[in-house]
């Protein structure tokens, strides 16, 4: 009997992936309104439930691949593999408009670039205090910092090992549940009460979740300005980060 | 139909990261370089486009809009088959860059928003593409 089960569940293992997700997703939602009442939002948590799932894959099967190395989960792993998750983030870009990305003027433009660069030197930097000294990883770390998408897209794209990825995800992490915690305190002392602003607030943080819920949690009304400049900002880092950042690193930590 | 969307969002993917692929070749990188953000871009030129000529239905915007709701799913589903087990090993330095970072980029918004203090525009986002459940 449970082995029909377990037959069932690995044969079709993405539509498993699918349910055991969406079975996640709904308990983060739960625990966001129930125990944080909605101010550490949801995706934050059940990125957050995601790794800690990973990481109980990684003691039981002691393998490098998370939960995925576990037979009835393995097809977490093609959801979340790279086809997929490419095919979605270019997806995440419909919504935003090159042009009223223009309209609303230089200093989103400049938000954008100083935001991807500064948390990229930021993350870089301190890989390097901790250690790091081979362009990929730092790049990688650098790139986490970005947001949690940057640094596994960054990570696959220049070959970092898989423990370095996630870490980046980690920072980037860290980065996305602290904009969400942090915003609504900061909003007065940094001027976040317009429109303008919120699109500067946005493409400087850049993490959608954490700019979402730092600003529903500030003023609604502020959401989607903030949410489109931080959409620019995932694929600013995604272009900025394999490319010419991790060029930059490359100079300063040549390959042996 | 769905499918349309789907399918240009397929070819925006494929080009981009054709594209991504030979940037690599050309500088010498053994890397994607950019492929995704090339991907994106072309997306929202060409949605933006065909909006403009009239040829975008709401039911294409669909196959399009479906995928980006995936996304967090998605990203759920990469989080958990990462090296977390090995990652721990390092957990200050996800702590230090990710708070690093985020001061960082909280002290430059009001230092940006001198530049140029121009009147506050309305801003939209692109019509044929209601931003929802982008969280």
């Amino acid at each position: 009997m449970i082995d029909l089960f377990r037959d069932v569940l690995i044969k079709n293992g993405l539509l498993t992936g699918f349910a055991v997700v969406g079975g996640l997703t709904w308990f983060s939602y739960l625990i966001s309104d129930r125990l944080t009442r909605g101010r550490v939002h949801g995706s934050a948590i059940a990125v957050l439930a995601g790794l800690v799932l990973a990481y109980i894959g990684g003691v039981f099967a002691e393998g490098k691949n998370g939960i995925a190395d576990v037979p009835i989960f393995a097809g977490i792993g093609l959801m979340g593999g790279a086809m997929l998750r490419d095919f979605a983030i270019v997806a995440t870009a419909f919504g935003a408009s090159f042009e009223d990305l223009k309209k609303s003027g230089l200093p989103v433009v400049v938000s954008l670039f100083a935001g991807v660069i500064g948390s990229f030197l930021c993350g870089a930097i301190t890989a390097v205090a901790f250690g790091y000294t081979d362009a990929i990883s730092i790049a990688t770390l650098g790139a986490g910092t970005v947001t949690y998408i940057v640094g596994p897209v960054t990570g696959a794209a220049l070959g970092a090992s898989s423990d370095v990825i996630a870490l980046s995800i980690a920072a980037g992490l860290i980065k996305a549940i602290l904009v969400m915690i942090a915003t609504p305190m900061v909003a007065k002392q940094i001027g976040l009460d317009n429109p303008r602003s919120a699109m500067i607030f946005g493409g400087a943080m850049g993490t959608n979740s954490g700019v979402a819920a730092g600003l529903a949690a500030t003023d609604p009304k502020l959401v989607p300005y903030g949410v489109m400049a931080a959409t620019f900002y995932t694929g600013l880092g995604c272009l900025l980060a394999p490319s010419v950042l991790y060029l930059a690193t490359r100079l300063v930590f040549p390959p042996i | 139909m769905i499918i349309y969307g789907v399918a240009l969002l397929a070819l925006c993917c494929l080009a981009g990261l054709i594209i991504g692929e030979g940037l690599g070749l050309l500088l010498g990188v053994k890397a994607n370089v950019g492929g995704v953000g090339f991907a994106m871009l072309l997306l929202i030129f060409l949605t933006g486009w065909l909006y403009r000529n009239g040829r975008f239905k709401p039911l294409s915007s669909g196959g399009i809009a479906f995928w980006s709701g995936m996304y967090l799913p998605i990203v759920v589903a990469m989080a958990a088959q990462q090296n977390v087990v090995g990652a721990l090993k390092g957990g200050p330095l996800a702590i230090i860059a990710g708070v690093s970072g985020v001061a960082l980029s909280f002290a430059l918004v009001p230092v940006i928003a001198r530049i140029g203090r121009a009147k506050t525009r309305e801003i939209k986002p692109a019509p044929h593409a209601v931003l929802e459940d982008r969280k």
